[in-house]
């Protein structure tokens, strides 16, 4: 269970005019400009939910994530993740959740996939019967078997992102954050990855929070969305509800964002 | 207790990796480990030749000199090999690869050391290690047990000391965002002063390595000692005083953390 009360986060950024003039002033004299990338947010996530978390660039997604996961602190506002403050007690809070960054890799890049695997369960401090649990089942379900022994280097980006997802899932955490799982991904490799999410999320009941600019993602995945826009939740709701006539998704999300003038 | 013992098992585990992952380019590794080891055969070309046309500089002759530097340089390059991940850490903040480690349920020390360990150093270590042997010859040195725990404490202080000075630096580029080079003043700058015992430059210069960055300590008043000028058994602990140095740099770093978590940049 996640509940997210009245968060918000700022941050404050060096702002200069262009040009090389500027520069050197900006070398003694900084002007800071505040961004207020989280305003006032607010929801509820129930145990073994499916949600897809959208907005434009810049809305706010990652801050908001970045806060569950225990990265960043907030300025304000109050954070449980089934009874923990994630930034109070960052190691105790980690060990019970997955995180996918999509566009950065975890594994090590010059050996075996397999090797990042067993460090990881010296990180987590998996026990051995737990890991080759959670390994067998995990290389079932993503067909992971041939891909285990070869280097990192040498996977495609689609079998690398399928690795990336086992790991961070062999501590068999309750919740999962995909940050733009399928980014980059071939269409053979984006229906993989969607069909183990949703399989992950069936069989285990892992709550799983996404956020992605495919909006195939999100009609394929997501029973729920929640619209963020200028650090606010502009909607939250399911995604049929959303949907008008025979509009495509990402149309009718367009439609959205500029209704709600966010981009 | 029990997470110490998991801590050097994950360390180990680290290292491990690390060095497979070195493996994958034998040749690029031997080269490099080769290029580490005659650029510091240059240094020693240099004190040679310095020793050609002076017998002594402040009354140290060239293999107590060679013996001085060998020391300082095998403790830099073990700083080096094992404190790589500070020294290279605004490369990982730039490229968010901190954020990984804070999801991690390991503390941030033990994921920064073991990201990164330069094992190509170990050419540079040799070098030193050829110098440290010739020194030994040569200083006309009477080793006994004490002397021998000195050395030890030599390298351990000063390792310590080279390893705070890259936590420093990695605590710094929370607050600049950048690689200080400003840092390299004391980290390789002290390699290349370290060559000669610190009294040659002068009592305020000794005063600082004494009490700021407490080179001397590991440097100066341990040689002091190995060579007899000075009887007094606390010289062999001496270099061990040098470790106070990880402590305003390991406050520094923790500090950034925190500074990091509030700003995410």
């Amino acid at each position: 269970m996640i509940t997210v009360n009245h968060l918000c986060k700022s941050y404050r950024i060096a702002k200069r005019n262009p040009g090389f003039t500027a520069a050197c002033k900006a070398l003694f004299h900084r002007e800071y400009e505040i961004i207020h990338a989280l305003k006032d947010v607010s929801f509820t996530i129930g145990d073994g939910e499916m949600v897809g978390y959208i907005g434009p660039n810049g809305a706010g997604k990652s801050s908001t994530i970045k806060i569950l996961s225990g990265i960043l602190t907030p300025d304000a506002g109050t954070v449980y993740v089934d009874g923990r403050v994630p930034w109070k007690n960052r190691i105790e809070h980690v060990r019970q959740i997955g995180v996918v960054f999509g566009q950065r890799s975890q594994l090590w890049w010059d050996v075996p996939v397999m090797d990042s695997f067993e460090l990881l369960k010296d990180i987590y401090s998996i026990s051995t019967p737990q890991y080759n649990k959670s390994l067998e089942e995990l290389t079932a379900l993503l067909h992971l078997d041939e891909l285990l022994r070869s280097p990192v280097r040498q996977l495609s980006l689609g079998q690398r992102m399928k690795c990336e997802i086992a790991a961070s899932l062999l501590h068999n955490p309750r919740i999962l954050f995909l940050d733009e799982p399928t980014i980059g991904l071939d269409a053979v490799s984006k229906l993989a990855v969607r069909e183990f999410i949703l399989e992950l999320n069936q069989k285990k009941g892992t709550t799983v929070i996404l956020t992605t600019h495919d909006m195939q993602d999100i009609e394929a995945l997501a029973s729920r969305i929640i619209l963020i826009g200028k650090g606010q939740i502009l909607m939250d709701g399911n995604i049929d509800s959303i949907k008008k006539g025979s509009a495509t998704i990402d149309e009718t999300v367009a439609e959205l964002y500029h209704s709600y003038e966010v981009v | 207790m029990k997470k110490i013992i998991s801590d050097i098992k994950l360390y180990k585990h680290y290292i491990s990796i690390n060095l497979r992952c070195m493996m994958q380019y034998k040749t690029s590794f031997f080269l490099s480990a080769m290029g580490q080891f005659l650029t510091s055969f240059n240094v020693f070309l240099g004190i040679f030749f310095l020793f050609q046309r002076f017998s002594k500089v402040e009354g140290f002759t060239y293999s107590q000199v060679l013996l001085c530097f060998s020391i300082l340089l095998l403790e830099f390059s073990l700083a080096e090999t094992f404190a790589r991940g500070f020294d290279t850490f605004s490369e990982m903040v730039r490229q968010g690869e901190f954020d990984r480690i804070l999801v991690r349920p390991r503390g941030e020390i033990i994921q920064v050391l073991g990201s990164n360990f330069e094992l190509t150093r170990i050419g540079r270590m040799l070098q030193a290690l050829v110098m440290f042997f010739y020194g030994i010859l040569n200083s006309g040195i009477d080793w006994d047990l004490m002397k021998i725990l000195t050395v030890f404490c030599m390298i351990l202080g000063g390792t310590s000391l080279f390893a705070g000075l890259f936590i420093l630096q990695a605590g710094l580029c929370f607050f600049t965002l950048e690689g200080l080079e400003i840092m390299n003043i004391f980290t390789d700058g002290a390699r290349e002063f370290g060559k000669y015992p610190m009294a040659v430059y002068g009592r305020n210069m000794l005063f600082f390595t004494t009490f700021f960055i407490p080179y001397s300590l590991v440097q100066y008043y341990p040689l002091l000692y190995l060579l007899g000028r000075r009887a007094s058994p606390v010289y062999t602990i001496l270099p061990l005083a040098a470790m106070w140095f990880l402590l305003p740099s390991l406050a520094l770093w923790k500090l950034g953390v925190r500074r990091y978590t509030s700003s995410g940049s």
